[in-house]
């Protein structure tokens, strides 16, 4: 469907919580350097199957797996993968603005602080090239010393992409980013994404169909723990081949 | 309508009166210590409270020095803090982000249980057991001292200290932890940077808590600190705090006389060390309350 070896294939992969099954046999194979839209209604298991690739389900007691994920051609469920190294190459973007309660500045350079980063020069240039890259910089550039809970939903939410940014991730996970933001800052966030596509790997779940259809290139529609149909957006969007993803796009469930 | 808003008022005042209650009987203590204690202002004057002993009871000269108590609690309180910080700190964040379930399970009740110790009870452990203990391992003439004081009123304090440390920690949202762990840190980094800074005004509250019980704590010192009026920072020696000078004398003194009216100066700087202490926490917590 797209012809660059893919980024991130994820074979087979099954998911329990305890004894319930999230995410059944689901197979699909994820390009670099596009967006790739996760959609469907509510418990539908796309959250879950975006934690999977950068283990954050990991740290839920009674999780539990089958299947491969493949990045880059390794399995990152491998024993002894390093976790850290994994997180590192994978960014992530919550649903909820989550900063830390420090400065803008310490939020930004956190990363690489924990990374191994100690000149100051070294970490300004970090934080100004990522505050830039999240189009942030003009509007916090006077304000850095400031505690990064007093910028706006939308800020922080821009704060919480540098943030992710500053560790130079190749892939960037983005659990519905603006669903909690008012339209104005979901454009910022979306046209954020558009400019972002050429350099990173970008995995979003979103709610919102039309999200969906404006920044993604491809979109992959679940339903109930499994992957219905994953095409071109303009395909799915237009002329989809599955009837529940046409009966979910016109709006007629979920 | 109007029976609805009498009925607002009355709450509304109920209320307000209970709450100006508490302010009130704070206010009186502070008016009826004063009271007590202006007598010796007045008469013997200010300046013998700076003299540097305590000796109320004398056939020569009386002695009414604040300095030695003053130094008696501090050498107390200062060991039990020094001693509650790290181990409550430390057992908090083993208990809230790295014990299994089932440590936890058993560890929490285990610390609580330890609060609920009668002070009188640890005060006959210290005497019968710590004591006995603190004199042989230090080689000291006696184990009565400001060392087996402090440890004693540690024990005492780090139940209260983890418990509101745990709570703190426990109730840094889970969200912060995940970004912190999504950007590549260790748990362990984690904890350092992201948690325990988040949840460091409530754990500065705790300290503080544990701090005011520590000073105020009376039965305990009074067994185990040896009551010998030195002004010495030295932990090894024996110590008089101030609330065990108050609860010993209060008792044998004569009504009115120049020694009563001296215990209540001694209350009146003891009330204030622990006011302090409590407006230094909410100081703290508000700078970073803003911050959380």
């Amino acid at each position: 469907m797209v012809n660059d070896t893919p980024k991130i294939q994820v074979h087979d992969l099954n998911f329990f919580y305890g004894a319930t099954q999230a995410l059944f046999n689901i197979t699909m194979d994820i390009p670099p350097r596009r967006v790739t839209a996760l959609i469907g209604p509510s418990g539908c298991g796309k959250s879950t199957f975006l934690r999977t690739m950068d283990r954050m389900n990991d740290i839920i007691d009674g999780a539990r797996m089958t299947g491969e994920v493949l990045i880059d051609g390794n399995n990152i469920y491998a024993p002894g993968t390093d976790v850290v190294r994994l997180r590192r190459n994978v960014g992530m973007v919550f649903q909820k603005s989550n900063p830390f309660p420090k400065s803008i500045f310490d939020n930004v350079a956190y990363g690489p602080r924990i990374h191994g980063v100690k000149k100051q020069a070294e970490l300004v240039e970090i934080v100004q090239r990522s505050l830039t890259r999240a189009a942030l910089w003009d509007e916090v550039k006077d304000r850095l010393p400031e505690n990064a809970m007093g910028l706006s939903g939308g800020q922080q939410q821009r704060l919480c992409i540098a943030r992710a940014l500053a560790v130079d991730p190749e892939i960037l996970l983005m659990d519905e980013p603006a669903s909690a933001l008012d339209p104005k800052s979901t454009a910022r966030v979306e046209e954020l994404i558009g400019e972002l596509r050429d350099q990173y790997t970008i995995v979003i779940v979103t709610h919102n169909m039309q999200q969906a259809a404006r920044v993604s290139d491809l979109t992959a529609f679940f339903y109930e723990g499994r992957l219905i149909e994953f095409d071109r957006t303009k395909r799915i969007y237009t002329n989809p081949a599955k009837k529940q993803t046409e009966d979910y796009i016109t709006g007629r469930f979920g | 309508m109007a029976q609805r808003r009498w009925q607002e008022k009355a709450i509304q005042l109920t209320l307000v009166a209970m709450a100006t209650t508490s302010l009130l009987v704070v206010v009186l203590i502070f008016l009826f210590l004063g009271k007590e204690a202006i007598p010796f202002l007045k008469d013997p004057g200010i300046a013998r409270l700076l003299d540097r002993q305590w000796m109320p009871v004398s056939f020569q000269q009386e002695h009414f020095g604040l300095l030695p108590l003053l130094t008696g609690s501090l050498v107390v309180t200062l060991t039990a803090t020094l001693i509650t910080v790290p181990f409550s700190v430390l057992g908090a964040i083993y208990i809230a982000e790295i014990a299994r379930p089932l440590e936890r399970e058993f560890l929490k009740p285990f610390i609580e249980l330890l609060a609920s110790i009668p002070s009188v009870v640890l005060g006959f452990f210290g005497l019968v057991v710590l004591a006995p203990l603190v004199k042989a391992l230090f080689g000291l003439p006696s184990g009565l001292n400001g060392l087996t004081g402090g440890l004693l009123l540690a024990l005492m304090a780090i139940p209260t200290v983890i418990s509101i440390s745990e709570d703190a920690i426990t109730s840094v949202p889970r969200h912060l932890k995940q970004a912190s762990l999504a950007l590549g840190a260790s748990e362990l980094q984690t904890i350092l940077r992201v948690t325990v800074p988040a949840a460091l005004p409530g754990i500065i509250a705790a300290v503080m808590l544990g701090m005011g019980r520590i000073v105020g704590e009376t039965m305990v010192v009074m067994m185990v600190t040896g009551n010998a009026a030195l002004v010495t920072l030295n932990p090894f020696q024996s110590v008089r705090t101030m609330t065990a000078t108050i609860a010993a004398e209060m008792g044998e003194v004569s009504f009115g006389s120049i020694h009563y009216s001296a215990l209540f100066c001694v209350g009146v700087v003891l009330m204030l060390v622990t006011f302090v202490l409590n407006l230094g926490a909410q100081r703290v917590l508000k700078r970073y309350g803003m911050m959380t």
